[in-house]
C-alpha cells in the first residue's frame, strides 16, 4: 500500500485529568474519504484538531507523506497546512460580517490571491452550494442549514486538499443531508480532495465512506476500508446504530 | 456599514480631534507655528531668583519676546539669562533689564527700558545694565526695621 | 501539619509561575501585535471601523464627562480659591487640572469602560465560538487580525478624544466660573493661557498615548485568552470583560503616577 497523506502514530492528549486521547494510530490515504464516528465525547474532535495543528498531542507523533512532522523545516508545515481546511461543528462563522465576507475571509487575508479574483470565485462557489442571493445577509439571519452551507463554503473556498468536517450535517434535515453528502462526493471527484468526516449520520454517511475508523474512550475500536469493517465489525456497527451500547 | 459612512464618522472623529488639540497646542500652548522670528541677546544678573524659562520679556507693558534659557556663568558667578528678542523690536545699546514680577506674589519676568542711544543691539550681544530681582522678604524687612528705629 | 506546609509552599510557587507566564503571555501579545503594524498588508479597513467605534462614537460621552467635570472644577475651584481672594486664579486651576492629570485619566477610563468591555467581550465570544480557532484553521494570525487593527485605532484616538475632553472641560470650567458665578471672562481665559505651558499639553500627550496602549492591551488580552482563567461560556466572557475593565482602570492610575513621577 502507497504512503499515508497523513499518519498518526500513537496520539495521546489530557485535558487536566482527563485522558481524552489514549494512543490513537490513524492513517489518512490520498483522495479518500475517511468517516469517524464513535458516541459522543470520545475525542473525535480533539482528534480532528490534532490533524490541523490547533492541538499539539502530548506524546506521539504525526507523519506528512511519511515525513516526520516535527523534523519538517517550518516553511514546508506551513505549505502543508495550506492545504488543509476545517469546518467546525459550529460553523464558526463571524457574525458581524457579511456571507459574503465570511466566505470570501480566507482569501482576502492571503497576500499572494489577487483581489480581483475574488469576487468571482466567491460567486462560482455561492452559486454551486445554492447561496447566491444571500451575500449582504448576515450569519444569524440565516437558518441552521443555511449557515453550514456558508461554512462548507468558506471551508472550500481555498482549494483545500484535505478538508476535515466535524459534523457537517448535524441539525439538518434528511434532504440537507444528502445534498451536504452528495455535495462532499461530488466535491471530491471535481477537486479530487482528501477528506475526514466526523459524523453521526449512520447509515447514510456509509454511501460515501471509503474507509472507516470507530472511536471508544479516546481509542480506536476498529479502522478500515468499508468492505472490510462490514464484514467482521458489522455486529457492532449495527447495534451502534440502534443505539445500543457497544 | 458601507465604507462611506465609515469614512464619515473617522473625517468628523479627526476634525473635532485636530481643532481641539489644535486649540490647545496653538492658543494655550503658544506655540510659534507661523514662525515669529526672534534674535539671541543675554544679559547677567546679579540675582534671578524666580524667574524661569519661557518668561516674558516686556518692553512698557507690551511682550517683545521671551526668556530662552537661565544659567550660572562660571567666570563671573552672575546668572547669564539668554534672551530672544522678536524681530521687529530693536534695542539701544543703553536699554536697561530689570526683574519684575507682575503682581505682589505674580510671576517674574523682564522687562527692558529703551535708552537715548543712536546704536542699535546686534543678535548676540550683551544688555550691560541689569537690575536684579526685587527682593520683597528683603525691603519688608527693611521697612518695619527702619520704622522701629524711628 | 507538615503535609500541609507543602501543600502551601506548592500553592505559592504555583501562584508565582503563573502569574510569570501571564505576563510572559501579554507581552508577546502585545510584541506580537504591534509587528504586525508594520507587516504587509495594511489593515486599513479594519482600523478605520475602529477608529468610527473607538473614537468617533465615543465623542458624544467623552464631551458630556468632559464639560461636567469641567463644571464641577470650577464650582470647587471657585468655592476654594474665594476664600484666600484669589478667585481670578481659577481658570489656571481649572485648566492645569484637565491637562496634566483628569484629561488623560478619565477619557482612558470612559474609553476602557465603553471601548474597552466591548473588545474584551466581543473577542471573547469569539474565542468561546471557536473563531478564534477558525482563523487559525483558515492561516490568519488571530493577534494581527483581532488586536493590530484595534491599538491602532487606539493610538490614534485617545490623543484627540483627550484634546476634546480638555478644551470642552475648560469651557465648561468657563461657564461655571464666569457665568454663573461671575468671575470675568478675560480674566478667567487670561489666567487659563498664561498657565499652561507647552509642556503641560505634550505632557498630557504621553499619557493619552500610554493609557491607550495599556487599555486595549489588557482588553483585547482578557477577551483573547479567557478561556485560560478556568471560567467558560457565557460566564467567562462576562469574567473576562469585568477583569479587563477593572484593570484597565487600575494600570491607568499606576501607569499614570509613574509618568507624573518622570515628567514632574
Amino acid at each position: 500500500m502507497n504512503t499515508p497523506l497523513i499518519q498518526l502514530e500513537n496520539i495521546s492528549k489530557r485535558f487536566g485529568n482527563l485522558d481524552v486521547l489514549k494512543g490513537i494510530n490513524l492513517s489518512i490515504y490520498q483522495g479518500e474519504i475517511l468517516v469517524i464516528i464513535g458516541k459522543s465525547g470520545t475525542g473525535k474532535s480533539v482528534l480532528l484538531k490534532h490533524i490541523i495543528g490547533l492541538v499539539q498531542p502530548d506524546s506521539g507523533r504525526i507523519y506528512i507523506q511519511g515525513e516526520l512532522l516535527e523534523e519538517l523545516p517550518s516553511a514546508k508545515i506551513k505549505s502543508y497546512q495550506k492545504l488543509l481546511s476545517y469546518m467546525f461543528q459550529e460553523n464558526a462563522l463571524f457574525d458581524y460580517m457579511t456571507i459574503y465576507d465570511n466566505i470570501a475571509l480566507p482569501l482576502i487575508e492571503n497576500p499572494d490571491v489577487i483581489p480581483s479574483r475574488i469576487r468571482e470565485k466567491v460567486f462560482i462557489l455561492m452559486e454551486r452550494l445554492g447561496l447566491r442571493g444571500i451575500e449582504n445577509k448576515f450569519p444569524a439571519q440565516l437558518s441552521g442549514g443555511m449557515r453550514k452551507r456558508v461554512a462548507l463554503a468558506r471551508a472550500l473556498i481555498t482549494d483545500p486538499k484535505l478538508v476535515l468536517f466535524d459534523e457537517p450535517t448535524t441539525g439538518l434535515d434528511p434532504v440537507r443531508k444528502r445534498k451536504v453528502h452528495e455535495m462532499i462526493t461530488e466535491y471530491k471527484e471535481h477537486f479530487g480532495f482528501t477528506a475526514v468526516i466526523v459524523s453521526h449520520d449512520i447509515p447514510n454517511i456509509f454511501n460515501i465512506a471509503q474507509r472507516i475508523a470507530m472511536l471508544k474512550d479516546g481509542g480506536i475500536l476498529f479502522e478500515g476500508t468499508k468492505e472490510d469493517v462490514f464484514k467482521s465489525h458489522g455486529k457492532i456497527l449495527n447495534d451502534f446504530e440502534m443505539g445500543k451500547e457497544i | 456599514m458601507d465604507k462611506r459612512k465609515i469614512e464619515f464618522y473617522v473625517g468628523l472623529f479627526v476634525i473635532i480631534g485636530v481643532l481641539c488639540a489644535g486649540y490647545l497646542f496653538i492658543v494655550l500652548g503658544e506655540i510659534n507655528l507661523f514662525g515669529q522670528k526672534r534674535y539671541p541677546l543675554h544679559a547677567y544678573f546679579a540675582s534671578v531668583s524666580g524667574l524661569k524659562a519661557n518668561a516674558r520679556i516686556e518692553m512698557s507693558g507690551v511682550e517683545i519676546g521671551i526668556v530662552s534659557d537661565i544659567s550660572i556663568d562660571k567666570e563671573r558667578l552672575m546668572a547669564k539669562v539668554s534672551l530672544r528678542i522678536n524681530n521687529d523690536i530693536e534695542l539701544t545699546d543703553d536699554s536697561i533689564a530689570s526683574i519684575r514680577t507682575s503682581g505682589i506674589i505674580g510671576q517674574k519676568f523682564i522687562n527692558i527700558s529703551s535708552g537715548g542711544s543712536d546704536t542699535f543691539l546686534k543678535p548676540g550681544d550683551e544688555i550691560e545694565q541689569t537690575e536684579s530681582s526685587l527682593d520683597i522678604e528683603a525691603l519688608i524687612r527693611e521697612y518695619i526695621f527702619s520704622t522701629d528705629s524711628n | 501539619m507538615a503535609v500541609m506546609q507543602i501543600k502551601f509552599i506548592d500553592k505559592i510557587g504555583e501562584g508565582t509561575i503563573n502569574k510569570i507566564e501571564s505576563l510572559g503571555r501579554i507581552a508577546l501579545f502585545f510584541a506580537v501585535g504591534i509587528i504586525h503594524i508594520f507587516i504587509k498588508p495594511f489593515q486599513g479597513k479594519k482600523i478605520l471601523d475602529q477608529i468610527v467605534f473607538i473614537g468617533s462614537k465615543s465623542i458624544f460621552v467623552i464631551a458630556l464627562t468632559g464639560f461636567f467635570t469641567g463644571m464641577v472644577l470650577g464650582l470647587q475651584g471657585y468655592y476654594s480659591l474665594v476664600r484666600f481672594g484669589s478667585e481670578a486664579a481659577l481658570g489656571s486651576a481649572v485648566a492645569l487640572t484637565l491637562i496634566r492629570e483628569l484629561g488623560p485619566v478619565l477619557t482612558a477610563i470612559m474609553v476602557a469602560a465603553r471601548a474597552g468591555s466591548a473588545m474584551a467581550a466581543e473577542i471573547g465570544v469569539m474565542r468561546i465560538s471557536e473563531q478564534i480557532d477558525a482563523l487559525r484553521t483558515m492561516h490568519i494570525n488571530p493577534v494581527r487580525f483581532l488586536f493590530t487593527p484595534r491599538i491602532v485605532a487606539s493610538i490614534f484616538s485617545f490623543p484627540f478624544l483627550t484634546a476634546l475632553f480638555n478644551v470642552v472641560g475648560i469651557f465648561g470650567g468657563y461657564i461655571s466660573g464666569s457665568v454663573i458665578l461671575g468671575i470675568n471672562q478675560n480674566v478667567y481665559m487670561g489666567t487659563v493661557i498664561e498657565s499652561v505651558s507647552i509642556e503641560d499639553i505634550t505632557g498630557g500627550f504621553y499619557k493619552a498615548l500610554a493609557f491607550s496602549v495599556v487599555v486595549t492591551t489588557i482588553c483585547c488580552y482578557r477577551g483573547f485568552y479567557m478561556h485560560l482563567k478556568g471560567e467558560f461560556g457565557a460566564r467567562g466572557v462576562s469574567t473576562a470583560t469585568t477583569n479587563a475593565v477593572v484593570q484597565s482602570c487600575i494600570f491607568i492610575l499606576i501607569v499614570d503616577y509613574a509618568i507624573t513621577f518622570f515628567l514632574v
